[in-house]
Order: C-alpha cells, then sequence, then structure tokens
C-alpha cells in the first residue's frame, strides 16, 4: 500500500464533526415542539410570571430585583431543558425510528456522533439564552453590568454541562412514547423545587428540605449568584463541587445506558 | 495476495436459546456478486450482520478485508443497505448525503450519488417527505455515496415498484461491472438469477448450496407439476409418489418431480381431480424450495 493511500484510509475528523454538528443542529431545529418550546418558552414564563414585578426587590428589604432573579432562574431553566426534555426525546425518537441502525455501520466514530449531539444542543442553549436575555432588557428593563450579563450567560451555559449527561440517560432509558412524559415528570417538578418559579422561601418547608440537593437547585445558586440574588450562605465553590459532582454521576449513568442498549441491540 | 472482502470461519451465533447460524464458513473475494437466499429466520440477516460487525460471533471469526469489521478503515471501504433502518426525517436529501459523505476518506460527489439512485429531483426535498420506493433509493445514495469497495444490501428492493426495482438492479449490475464486491440477500429469485454469479443458500442457519445459479437449477433436474383441486388431496393419495418437493396450499397444488409422467399417470389412477393443469420445467425458485423443503423433512 502507498503512503498516499494509508494516510487516506479514515475520513478526517474535524469536517466529519462539522458535517454532523451541523445536521444535528438542523434536526432539532427544524421540529418546531422542540426549537419553539426551547428558546420560546424561558421568555414566554418571563413575560407571564416575571413581567408585572419585575421591578420589584425579590423579596422585603432585598436589593435584588424579582426581575433579575426571574432572568437568571429562566436562563437556567431554558438550557436545562434544552437539554434534559430536547435531547431525552429526540434521542429516543432516534432510538424508536432505528436511525441507530444504519449509522453503526458507518465508519462515523461514536464520540463524534456524540460531540455533535452535545454542540448541537449547546447551540440551542445558547441561543434561547440570548433570546431571553434581550427580552429581559428591551422588553422589562431588567438592567445589570456588562459583566453580570457575561457571568450569568457563561454559567448558565457551563451548568448545562451535567444535564446533557441526563438527557443522554433518559434518551437511552426512556422508550419513544414514554421519552416525554417521564422526561417532563422529573423536569418540570424539579425545577418547581429547586426554586426556579418561586423563591425557596415562598415554598413548602419539606420542599426547602429536599431542594439543597437537587442539581438544578445548585446550578440555581450559581447563577442567582451572577446577578446577586443568591439564597443560600454557601460558596459557590461548594456549588461547583457539586455540579462537577453531578456531571459525573449523569455521564456515568449515561454511559452505562448507552452500553446497555447497544448490547441489546449489537451483541 | 489481498485478503477476502468477506471471511467467515466457523461462525455461529446465538440469541439465547435461538441457534441463529451455525458453523458457517465462508468466503467472498473482492469483485464477486453474492447473492444469499433463504426462507425468512432462516439466517440471512445476520449472517450480514456479522460480516459488518455490527453483531458478535458466539464462536468464530468474521473479517472484512482481513480486518476486524468493526475497524474503522474496514468499514470505510463499505456501503450499506439495511432492513427497517431509520434515517432522519427533518434533513434535506442532499444535507444527509453530504452528512454520509464526510464518514468516508475519498467519497463520490455529492450530485454523483444523487444521480445514482436517480433523486435529483428530490434532492432539495425533506426526508420524511420521500415515498417509500424513495427511502430505498436514498438508502442506495448513502451506501454508494463513499464509493465503497463492497456493497452489502439487505432486501434491497422491498417497497419498490417494478419500474424502480428495474433501475435500482441495473445501478448495481453496473456498479458490479466495475469491480465492486456485492453482497444481497433478497427474497426475488429472479434478482439473485439476474445479479449473482454466485448463490449461497441459507436455512436453519447452515449453508445448505454454495454455487452457480446454473449449478443449482441443476441441482433439481425436473419438471414442476401444478395444479388446482376443489378438495386439497389426501396424504394417501399422493403415498409413494418420487416427489422431490410438494406444497398444497389450500386448492393449489405444487409438485417437483424426475419423473412427470408417471406421476401424473399414478394421480389420475389414484382418481385426483385435477384443474388447470400445467408442467414446466423447474426454475430457480423451484430448486430453492425443493433444497429448502428436503431440509424441513427430509
Amino acid at each position: 500500500m502507498s503512503a498516499v493511500a494509508a494516510l487516506n484510509v479514515t475520513a478526517s475528523i474535524a469536517p466529519m464533526l462539522a458535517r454532523q454538528s451541523y445536521a444535528e443542529f438542523v434536526k432539532l431545529f427544524r421540529v418546531p415542539a422542540f426549537s419553539v418550546t426551547s428558546i420560546v418558552l424561558p421568555s414566554m414564563f418571563y413575560a407571564f410570571i416575571g413581567l408585572g414585578q419585575a421591578s420589584e426587590p425579590l423579596y422585603p428589604g432585598s436589593s435584588v430585583t424579582f426581575g433579575a432573579y426571574f432572568l437568571a432562574s429562566m436562563a437556567l431553566y431554558g438550557v436545562a431543558n434544552v437539554m434534559v426534555l430536547g435531547f431525552g426525546i429526540s434521542l429516543a425518537n432516534e432510538r424508536g425510528q432505528k436511525q441507530d441502525l444504519l449509522m453503526k455501520s458507518t465508519p462515523l466514530p461514536a464520540p463524534v456522533f456524540f460531540t455533535a449531539k452535545a454542540a448541537s444542543a449547546l447551540a440551542i442553549a445558547l441561543i434561547s439564552i440570548i433570546v431571553l436575555g434581550l427580552f429581559a432588557a428591551v422588553v422589562a428593563g431588567v438592567q445589570l453590568s456588562a459583566s453580570q450579563w457575561l457571568t450569568l450567560g457563561w454559567r448558565a451555559m457551563l451548568c448545562s454541562i451535567p444535564f446533557i449527561g441526563l438527557g443522554f440517560a433518559l434518551g437511552y432509558l426512556a422508550g419513544p412514547n414514554s421519552a416525554p412524559a417521564v422526561t417532563n415528570l422529573i423536569y418540570l417538578p424539579t425545577a418547581f423545587a429547586s426554586g426556579l418559579f418561586f423563591p425557596l422561601r415562598l415554598l413548602p418547608h419539606f420542599l426547602q428540605q429536599i431542594a439543597p440537593y437537587l442539581p438544578l437547585y445548585r446550578a440555581a445558586q450559581l447563577v442567582w449568584d451572577s446577578v446577586g440574588a443568591r439564597t443560600e450562605g454557601g460558596s459557590i465553590t461548594t456549588d461547583w463541587f457539586y455540579m462537577g459532582a453531578y456531571a459525573v454521576a449523569f455521564f456515568l449513568i449515561a454511559l452505562w445506558a448507552y452500553r446497555r442498549d447497544q448490547g441489546r441491540k449489537f451483541n | 495476495m489481498s485478503a477476502p472482502a468477506v471471511e467467515l470461519v466457523n461462525v455461529s451465533k446465538r440469541y439465547g436459546e435461538v441457534h441463529a447460524l451455525d458453523d458457517v464458513t465462508l468466503a467472498i473475494q473482492p469483485g464477486e456478486v453474492v447473492a444469499m437466499l433463504g426462507p425468512n429466520g432462516a439466517g440471512k440477516t445476520t449472517s450480514i450482520s456479522l460480516m459488518l460487525g455490527m453483531r458478535n460471533p458466539t464462536f468464530g471469526t468474521a473479517r472484512l478485508f482481513g480486518m476486524d469489521p468493526k475497524d474503522l478503515r474496514a468499514r470505510s471501504r463499505i456501503g450499506v443497505m439495511l432492513q427497517e433502518s431509520g434515517v432522519p426525517g427533518m434533513l434535506r436529501v442532499e444535507e444527509i448525503v453530504d452528512l454520509f459523505r464526510s464518514y468516508y476518506p475519498a467519497p463520490l460527489s455529492r450530485s454523483e450519488a444523487i444521480q445514482m439512485a436517480g433523486l435529483e429531483a428530490k434532492a432539495h426535498s425533506l426526508v420524511k417527505d420521500l415515498s417509500g420506493g424513495q427511502h430505498q433509493r436514498l438508502y442506495l445514495a448513502l451506501a454508494v455515496c463513499g464509493n465503497p469497495d463492497a456493497l452489502f444490501l439487505d432486501e434491497p428492493t422491498v417497497g419498490m415498484d417494478v419500474e424502480g426495482r428495474r433501475r435500482f438492479l441495473e445501478e448495481i449490475g453496473e456498479l458490479a461491472a466495475k469491480g465492486r464486491t456485492v453482497v444481497l440477500t433478497t427474497h426475488y429469485l429472479e434478482e439473485a438469477d439476474q445479479l449473482a454469479k454466485r448463490i449461497i443458500v441459507i436455512n436453519h442457519g447452515r449453508v445448505i448450496a454454495d454455487s452457480s445459479p446454473a449449478a443449482i437449477k441443476a441441482r433439481v433436474a425436473g419438471k414442476r407439476i401444478t395444479f388446482s383441486t376443489t378438495a386439497p388431496p389426501e396424504e394417501s393419495q399422493l403415498a409413494g409418489l418420487r416427489l422431490s418437493s410438494r406444497q398444497i396450499e389450500d386448492h393449489r397444488v405444487r409438485l417437483l418431480t424426475n419423473e412427470p409422467e408417471e406421476v401424473l399417470r399414478e394421480l389420475f389412477r389414484r382418481g385426483v381431480e385435477i384443474q388447470n393443469l400445467e408442467v414446466a420445467g423447474a426454475d430457480l425458485e423451484e430448486a430453492f424450495l425443493a433444497m429448502t423443503h428436503h431440509d424441513v423433512a427430509p
């Protein structure tokens, strides 16, 4: 075999990853049930719940406005929503339609496939944050410093990473028919119990006891912190530590679920 | 000496208690066009999955171009059409062709791949808007777009209309003429007869014949007697006749024999009611039926 031929026995990874990411992005984006809910829903919640009381203090005597608190909440809600719901459901659907079968016969390496999926979901998460930020700034008149906007943005994006693992796990564990129900049953109550819609101090006592152990609660502390709306005394180092631990745990569950699925189909 | 395109060495595959393949050994050389025939559940799709490394043999070894079939270098040299596999409905035909092209080191151009599949008019359509036959043609485009050395086609013409099938077989014939290795499974015996130089008949997970279409037909020299009856003939009426196979479906009877005159004389003598009698030379389908039925009830 000549040296030139030896170099070309498999395709280059970079163009493959670019094509795959683009394909994953348009696949998600062209499904209105996913793209509209992911991108518009956080702003819609903001309009319904946050708009009327945007300039009021979060609680009596607080220097933080409800508008800033709810902006951070909905930014997190939006990105995690993309990962958990969109991701979990679309992956379950693709498995249901046996799209994984043909892909398995191609020389596409599995890590490229997963990286592309994660990248496309992150792109949609970023769009949802930008749309929400524009809505909050222009319509609700939320005023944050440039550094607060940036911190909120990158923290929300970074906090979405553990939920990529959770989305993957749900996508491989749930069937195509049960996926929407299962993910909603898990995600919505968790978002509520983590204080994303109403400050935790307004929620029932038992929820206040549970909340600190929920991943969304830890992520929420980080995004609230970025706009000065933190509800708990702890340090952000602790919160990041928790996020890291959740990321490891969720990705391990996802890996287990993926292997289980592959073992059933391809063994 | 180049390695065989496909090699199965003493391969067995079990799904729990089910023996899907039982000690199969075969090699397919580069450039060969091979059809795998067999009834449903015979082990055709399992054979293909093992050749492609999509499943692991319980015993034995599968190789693709001398490599582990899971090796991406081996996978980069093949194109595949699979039964019942899905593709993303929300991508356009040209987008998914470009996507698949990016998986391979030396792909065809997008327009070449789309043209070979006859999908020029549908290049901008979303995959979900294609008809069943167009879906199959899209799978062909995806199988050939990597400019593969070997094509694996599992029941490729299911769902195609007559014209689509004719065109499809022509395309595969042209690819074969250019030296591509083609392995196809099919229910349509005329497809195998038309395309393949070699036919492998599988039944109950075993290779029961592996030769040219002509040799397979010659294995069952003889005539096919077909007739209909108002009441199916009783067992005693067929007892002792020299038949190589028989099929009785409701009121239709098909018998295969080397001595048609003797069998007919005996049937009339026994008073079997015979309508619409036909006697014809056995074709590949008869040969196939005779072999597989013989295998079921020796």
